[in-house]
């Protein structure tokens, strides 16, 4: 019995830490391949669009209500030690540092990272990717690289949007429902928001998006075995890109500050 | 006489428990047309993929053009695959391009010609498949024989020097069948071209190859030209080319 559960044991360790170095050596190849020619720029575009644009309805619904929640339960729990008026500050301070880059990380790791493995998943087992390598045409730089990158770069821009509806979000609630002093609300986040939590908050968000295409990309590039393999990379991309964008986040959190 | 294109020396392979090939010999001259069939499962396609580097050896070498594939680095091989074409078994069109992207991907990768020049070519390849007008359709909306199709005028379109065909007629109506035939033994006596095919209809073996060998068990079982091998005394070739339930072949 108790051996059985050591071997078990033991077996789940060794795939874990198998796939914990296939995942390394995955991205030392991406990083190897983003910079040597050639550049597939019309892919990096098409990728910005699909992981960037086209996510910015969630990202925009997901900052909005955040903050107006924010602002509101602030205000509540503020209320008790006369303390509203600093709810300004409470919002703009969690959005930049904190939410703006983990709540968009997480929508767009269940949005795009889903996606991304799908469709390569899907390549995968296809043979689309073969028959790329029989062209000789690198599927790493030509598939993987322009995602790496696209959402790396969008994962920065969506969050500072979101950041900045937040806190728009925050303000309406703040004032116009909750009727805090406009100037009083403004002066509070101006003066407790640094430029530093804002750029604080923008570094997380690249790790989270160079997370998120690492992971997408390795899920569906090493998917195996037809339509069920293709779903099992996609729900693994997804839960593994929000782990690590959740225990990432405290260890960032920790370091830069 | 020359060196052989394609030199395959004891290849073994295995997949986990599964082992699919075991000490595979096999030669293919400079413009020969090689066929290898066998029953389904027997390892066709993987003996094929080893030949582009899409799969290694476990045991064993292949050679093409005189280089051992896996002493090659990424950069070389690429630079030996800009040599080959090849149609996959479920033909692996890139589904989100066009049919004449698809077609044309080798040319926009690899040359500087323009996109009207390179449609220009896709066109044409098609045209020698039997397709036409559907140039801008996506993969989704051909039928199977038409993507086998597309995948045949993606491999051809380079004008590579040796191509590899898994299964190019099979899903193929009898005359399509036919005119494919045609246009592979075209290929080989206008361009020289070397190709191995893979093909379990035995009437097209005959018709495209200088000689065929059979895959049984993981090894080569006989090989010889269409005339040797219709008159075979093997008993595994003998069931195989007859199309025979009885015999020493069980469907297991
Ligand atoms: N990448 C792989 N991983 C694991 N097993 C594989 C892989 N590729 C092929 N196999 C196994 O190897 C065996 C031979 O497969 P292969 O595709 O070469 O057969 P085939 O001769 O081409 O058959 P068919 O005529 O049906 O196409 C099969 O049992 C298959 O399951
Ligand atoms: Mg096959």
């Amino acid at each position: 019995m108790i051996n059985k559960l050591l071997e078990l044991l033991g077996k789940k360790t060794l795939a874990l830490l198998r796939e914990m170095g296939a995942v390394i050596i995955f991205c030392g190849q991406t990083f190897r391949w983003t910079f040597s020619r050639p550049f597939y720029l019309k892919n990096l575009l098409k990728q910005m669009e699909q992981i960037g644009v086209n996510s910015v309805p969630v990202v925009l619904t997901t900052a909005i209500s955040t903050g107006m929640v924010l602002a509101l339960q602030s205000y509540t729990g503020f209320k008790r030690f006369g303390a509203q008026s600093l709810i300004g500050a409470v919002v703009s301070l969690s959005m930049t540092r904190e939410l703006g880059p983990v709540l968009t990380g997480l929508m767009v790791a269940g949005r795009a990272g889903a996606s991304m493995a799908a469709e390569l998943g899907t390549m995968r087992v296809t043979e689309q990717i073969d028959a790329l390598y029989t062209m000789a045409t690198n599927p790493m730089k030509y598939l993987v690289v322009p995602r790496f990158l696209a959402s790396t770069i969008m994962m920065f821009f969506l969050s500072g949007l979101g950041m900045y509806i937040g806190i728009l979000g925050g303000y309406f609630v703040g004032v116009k429902v909750l009727g805090t002093n406009p100037v009083t609300y403004m002066n509070q986040s101006i003066n407790n928001t640094e430029v530093e939590d804002i750029w604080y908050g923008l570094v997380k968000s690249l790790v989270f998006g160079a997370v998120i295409g690492l992971i997408g990309c390795y899920k569906g590039f090493n998917t195996e075995g037809g339509a069920e393999g293709v779903g099992k990379a996609t729900t693994g991309a997804v839960v593994v890109s929000c782990m690590l964008i959740l225990i990432l986040d405290y260890f960032l959190s920790a370091l830069l500050w | 006489m020359s060196e052989p294109m394609i030199e395959i020396t004891n290849l073994h392979k295995s997949f986990g428990a599964l082992t699919v090939l075991r000490g595979v010999n096999l030669t293919v001259e400079k413009g020969e047309s090689m066929t290898v069939i066998g029953g389904s499962g027997s390892g066709k396609s993987v003996l094929i993929k080893h030949i582009i580097g899409l799969l290694f050896p476990d045991k064993g070498q292949v050679k093409v053009a005189g280089q051992v594939l896996n002493d090659l680095d990424d950069h070389q091989l690429n630079e030996l695959r800009k040599k080959f074409g090849m149609l996959f078994q479920m033909a692996a069109l890139f589904d989100s391009l066009t049919v004449w992207e698809n077609v044309g991907f080798g040319l926009k990768q690899h040359t500087k010609m323009s996109d009207k020049e390179i449609r220009a070519v896709a066109t044409e390849k098609l045209a020698l498949v039997g397709l036409k007008n559907v140039e801008d359709k996506m993969p989704v909306d051909l039928s199977g024989g038409m993507k086998k199709r597309v995948g045949l005028a993606r491999a051809i379109a380079m004008d590579a020097e040796i191509i590899l065909y898994d299964e190019p007629t099979t899903g193929l109506d009898p005359i399509t069948a036919d005119s494919i035939n045609d246009l592979i033994v075209d290929l080989k006596k206008k361009l020289g071209v070397t190709s191995v095919a893979i093909t379990h209809d035995m009437h097209s073996a005959y018709k495209i190859s200088d000689r065929i060998a059979m895959l049984y068990k993981g090894e080569i079982q006989e090989i010889g030209t269409p005339d040797q091998i219709r008159g075979t005394t093997n008993p595994i070739v003998k069931q195989f080319i007859t199309g025979s339930a009885v015999g020493p072949i069980t469907a297991d």
